[in-house]
């Protein structure tokens, strides 16, 4: 199984425009994906069944909406996958622990520092944080930050 | 005639703590664990009692200030997190690093990689009963952390790298520590095997036990010598090639069973590794400046960037969500021994109780890395 394999695969998957090549060297994947919430599971399991394994999950909050960010990565040279999901605020995401098991405390942590649910998920308790705390600590309006953003000014056409 | 008891003895399984302070778990880690008689039945990690919010307080921070964060998430391979925070935003912002300075910051987590093995062996051995390689491994340790204070100011955590180059430049007198100590550590390794690698206590310990192969290790997304040990060549020094690696000849050590004992030799061999690559750095290290050309504040351009270093333990990740300002707007630490630790849940299930010191020892974590 190979990388190619994989793109292959997510061909199949998602629209094809919405997958994009990007510059390992610069930004540390190969392949940037933009997806809906209902492609996530069926991107996964092509991931696992091309030897790649689940690097991390992370989220980002914006004004609009939340992101959820999958990092699959391969054995090989220059294999790492970024998909970029839209989660809208208030809604959840389907859970991929029935595929990498890896993701059980990924999601935990994604629930516990933003709030975000994860649908199915065997066991979404707070990973980090004490089961009493009412708060999601990586949310914008949490703490001080710097600012807080919309998705187009960060991700938007610089020329727009 | 055998007298019969009073009442039948009720057999049930029951839970047990371990830690959140005990010996081996090597900063504030429970083990929940259900038991039946001495087995385990079911492994619950709960960690999250260091946790100090290290990624809220990057989006408050400039990016230079944010550098001594870097080292405290993981203590004993702090200069290897600060390289890999330091080294994330120069790729994002485009900043050039003079040669010089790239060797010097390999030489220097090289030589950290050396001392946090150095730990995990002597705390590891201990974890098994044994005493005295602890004090050998700490006397060896004591003199890269001696090496490290003199250039960088500090003995754990580091912050020693600045975006486009080292805070300070090294001095002949560091050359010389450096290859004294590398030269002493080699005639001391028949030692190390002899007093450990031989022993048949410890052998009876590791041989076969926690054994992660390669399918479980990509199930749970393991780096470093736990997935290495399992037979797998993945190292992001040789993979995905960052600093001067790509100019300096290493090898990477591998096991074949994926049991305890083989990460153990996988750690040892990479200590030798390293000791090669510093060898190495040291007779090719060019005159020059160790400072480039960096604003004073970086702006790296919007959009994101993820950014991977090996570690220690495993492989260490900075993704970076810019918006152009002089703050990250999101900051994400990909510590490798998140999934080292996971992994627990699956191999622990079926063991002795006795033997998770020797797997929880093996996989060699340090918690505050993951509770961030």
């Amino acid at each position: 199984m190979s990388f190619d394999d994989f793109r292959e695969e997510l061909r199949k998957v998602v629209d094809p425009a919405a997958i994009r090549a990007s510059d390992h060297g610069i930004k540390g994947y190969s392949l940037e994906v933009t997806a809906r919430s209902d492609q996530v599971g069926r991107i996964a399991r092509a991931a696992r069944d091309t030897d790649l394994f689940l690097e991390a999950i992370s989220g980002v909050d914006f004004t609009d909406c939340f992101q959820v960010v999958y990092f699959f990565n391969g054995f090989g040279a220059g294999s790492r996958v970024q998909v970029r999901v839209k989660v809208n605020k208030g809604e959840s995401l389907p859970t991929i622990s029935t595929v990498y098991d890896a993701a059980l405390w990924h999601e935990r942590e994604v629930f516990d520092l933003f709030g975000i649910a994860f649908d199915n998920h065997p066991n979404l308790r707070r990973l980090l944080l004490p089961e009493d705390a009412d708060f999601h600590p990586l949310r914008k309006d949490f703490g001080r930050v710097h600012a807080v953003r919309s998705t187009d000014e960060i991700y938007g056409d610089p020329t727009a | 005639m055998a007298t019969q008891l009073p009442e039948p003895i009720i057999e049930q399984t029951y839970y047990l703590n371990m830690g959140p302070q005990h010996p081996s778990t090597h900063g504030v880690l429970r083990l929940f664990l259900k038991l039946d008689g001495e087995y385990i039945i079911e492994a619950d990690p709960i960690i999250g009692y260091g946790h100090r919010g290290h990624e809220k307080m990057a989006e408050s921070h400039l990016y230079e200030q944010f550098l001594p964060n870097a080292s405290r998430m993981d203590y004993l391979s702090g200069l290897i997190f600060n390289h890999g925070y330091v080294a994330a935003i120069e790729k994002m912002a485009g900043i050039e690093v003079p040669p010089r300075a790239e060797y010097i910051r390999v030489i220097c987590a090289e030589l950290n990689r050396i001392s946090s093995h150095l730990l995990w062996f002597g705390t590891y051995i201990m974890d098994l009963g044994g005493f005295t390689p602890f004090l050998y491994a700490f006397d060896d340790r004591e003199i890269i952390l001696d090496i490290l204070d003199r250039v960088t100011g500090s003995r754990l955590t580091y912050s020693y790298c600045r975006v486009g180059g080292v805070a300070k430049d090294v001095d002949d007198e560091f050359i010389a520590a450096t290859r004294g100590f590398i030269q002493r550590l080699r005639s001391r390794w028949e030692d190390y095997h002899n007093l450990v690698t031989k022993n048949v206590i410890f052998i009876h310990r590791t041989k076969g036990v926690g054994v992660i192969n390669r399918e479980i290790a990509l199930r749970f997304g393991c780096s470093g010598p736990v997935l290495r040990a399992a037979g797998v060549v993945y190292d992001i020094r040789r993979v995905e090639p960052y600093s001067v690696y790509p100019d300096l000849q290493f090898e990477i050590p591998t096991g074949t069973a994926g049991d305890a004992f083989d990460r153990y030799m996988v750690r040892l061999q990479e200590i030798e590794q390293s000791l090669r690559i510093i060898e190495q750095a040291l007779e090719r290290l060019p005159e020059g400046p160790i400072r480039g050309r960096a604003p004073r504040n970086v702006r790296p351009p919007r959009g994101d960037s993820y950014f991977a270093v090996e570690a220690a333990r495993g492989a260490l990740g900075f993704y970076i969500v810019s918006d152009g300002t002089r703050y990250p707007y999101r900051l994400k630490v990909r510590a490798p021994s998140f999934g080292n630790l996971q992994v627990l849940t699956e191999m622990l299930p079926g063991t002795l109780v006795a033997d998770t010191i020797s797997i929880l020892g093996s996989i060699d974590i340090v918690v505050p890395e993951i509770d961030r």
